[in-house]
């Protein structure tokens, strides 16, 4: 169990009102708020260390190049793989972009087949559709089952020779819904295939285990796990990411180069680490993964689930909400008040104070899946309660009026 | 017109909403055209002035709206007709002081008025505001 009331003091932001109520934040699948802890550790860098990483003799310098090898090593225990095929970026977007532009671009060939699904992120649709293009190779879709799911049979059925990557999110942003990754894993692996995980909604909330479940590369995003915003990682395979190019080279990765053009790059996952590095989000990334160990990632699994579990028992008492996915496995609920259109109807529950997602949530491909252009979605984290939730089926009952926004 | 009561003016956006009547693709020739889209709604319309010898002679949009930006462009539309550019862009810049809750001239927005509270969700701006821009867009190309 967890002290919800106590993890809640961590969050200056929950401390805040919006439009004179209690701020009620339901919108972590986009990002999350940050414990105190995270922001003093972004604040120390600045007081305490501010050097740069890989350059100095001095002892600051060092004191860096430490920090920065010891935020390596926790977060490859959180996700469960090596330190050395920790990268850092600036996000799960360029993580995605680094498997699609550093590795498809360089094994791919026309006719080859890079596999999807009818549920992905934006970020896990578009680099792949650049290589297509530039490649000639062809993107295909999973399809999903009829509760939105992506199933090891369904992946299975895709499969061919063709195949060389699948790229799939471990939970999917709209729906919620998680996916076997070991059993899927097992499925492109048979193929000689690829197989890179987007876990930018999976990592914050459920046990990875990178090399356990056979994760060929693994994206992820800090700010949706209590980080800081503008930092990611990109996990790979040791071994695929020797055979990776670099998408960006510059300083702090090349070993040699001459006036001939002659360059040699320095190994992963320095050789993906051109430029100066997110030292303070690096710091704060790795405090917000001391964070979530501190509760323990499974109890916020459980947390969240139960939470998202209520709130559909709430909901489904009201005959004039409609909800997409009842029965996924994660901390989303995806839902319309009838007749109203979500963008309305977020601006009305922004009215009570709550905050949450509508409209496509980066996913244009769904639409025909749900029967619907654009939902609501409420997302949960640690720090939500039942009592939060209470709060938002409450205002959902009179969500018809939502021109209340304007004139209550 | 007479001071709205809120009950009045969620009537007009109700209404507009829910049975927009210039909702609709022109069907002759003659109209110029914008498209507009809104980064943080889903609002993706397209906008049609038929201008003749400096007057609108009719207005309309067509696409997908929320019931914000549904009701203002409609509302906006209707005011169109028979007003000459610089009566409309007189009419424009009305509405969006109006909007951004800086002084503005009541007797001229009739049902527009009903929007005079959107800055209560600043979000929600750029909806209220999408058409409006639009036909302001089309009146400058028309100069």
């Amino acid at each position: 169990m967890i002290d919800v009331e106590k993890i809640r003091k961590d969050f200056p932001m929950l401390e805040k009102s919006m439009q004179s109520h209690p701020l009620v934040y339901f919108d972590n699948a986009s990002t999350t708020f940050k414990p105190r802890c995270v922001m003093e550790e972004v604040d120390r860098y600045y007081k305490e260390i501010n050097a740069n990483s890989h350059r100095g003799d001095y002892d600051i310098a060092y004191n860096m190049d430490q920090e920065l090898f010891h935020a390596r090593e926790v977060i490859a225990r959180f996700v469960g793989c090596e330190p050395n095929e920790v990268i850092f970026t600036s996000g799960t977007s360029m993580s995605l972009n680094m498997v699609a532009w550093g590795y498809g671009l360089k094994h791919l060939k026309k006719g080859d087949e890079i596999l999807i699904s009818e549920a992905e992120h934006a970020s896990n649709v578009l680099p792949w559709g650049r290589i297509c293009e530039l490649t000639g190779a062809i993107l295909r879709h999973v399809p999903l089952t009829s509760d939105g799911k992506v199933t090891v049979e369904n992946v299975k059925k895709c499969m061919n020779d063709k195949v060389k990557i699948v790229s799939l999110a471990a939970v999917t942003n709209v729906l919620g819904n998680s996916i076997d990754i070991k059993g899927i894993s097992e499925v492109v692996h048979s193929y000689g295939a690829i197989f890179s995980v987007d876990g930018a909604q999976s990592v914050p909330h459920t046990k990875t285990d990178f090399k356990g479940d056979g994760i060929d590369f693994l994206s992820f995003s800090g700010h949706k796990m209590m980080g800081p915003t503008g930092i990611g990682v990109l996990v790979g395979r040791y071994p695929l990411l020797e055979d990776m190019d670099p998408v960006l080279t510059g300083g702090g990765m090349n070993d040699k180069y001459d006036i001939n053009g002659c360059v040699t790059y320095l190994e992963p996952p320095a050789k993906f680490e051109a430029g100066t590095l997110n030292l303070e989000g690096i710091l704060g990334l790795r405090r917000a993964v001391e964070y979530i160990e501190s509760i323990g990632i499974s109890n916020i699994d459980e947390y969240v689930k139960s939470l998202k579990k209520y709130c559909v028992e709430e909901l489904s008492k009201l005959d004039n909400v409609i909800v997409y996915n009842p029965d996924s496995d994660s901390g989303i609920v995806t839902f319309n008040v009838k007749d109203v259109f979500s963008q309305d109807e977020a601006s009305y529950l922004n009215s009570k104070g709550i905050a949450l997602r509508s409209g496509e949530h980066c996913d244009k491909t769904l639409a025909e899946f749900l029967g619907t252009p654009d939902t609501c979605r409420a997302s949960f984290y640690v720090y939500n309660t039942k009592e939060e939730i209470d709060y938002l089926v409450e205002a959902l009952k009179n969500g018809g009026n939502f021109l209340d926004a304007f004139f209550d | 017109m007479p001071s709205l009561t809120n009950e009045m003016m969620r009537a007009i956006i109700m209404d507009h909403a829910s049975n927009p009547v210039f909702k609709h693709t022109p069907t002759e020739e003659g109209y110029e055209k914008v498209h507009m889209k809104s980064d943080n709604c889903i609002d993706d319309i397209d906008i049609y002035l038929k201008i003749d010898k400096d007057k609108v002679v009719d207005a309309s949009f067509e696409g997908r709206a929320c019931a914000i930006s549904t009701a203002s462009t409609d509302i906006m539309c209707s005011m169109m007709i028979g007003k000459t550019r610089d009566e409309g862009l007189n009419l424009i810049d009305q509405y969006m002081h109006m909007i951004h809750e800086e002084e503005y001239d009541s007797e001229l927005l009739e049902e527009a008025l009903a929007f005079q509270n959107t800055s209560k969700q600043a979000a929600r701006i750029r909806c209220a505001t999408i058409g409006w821009s639009a036909a302001k867009e089309i009146f400058e190309k028309h100069e």
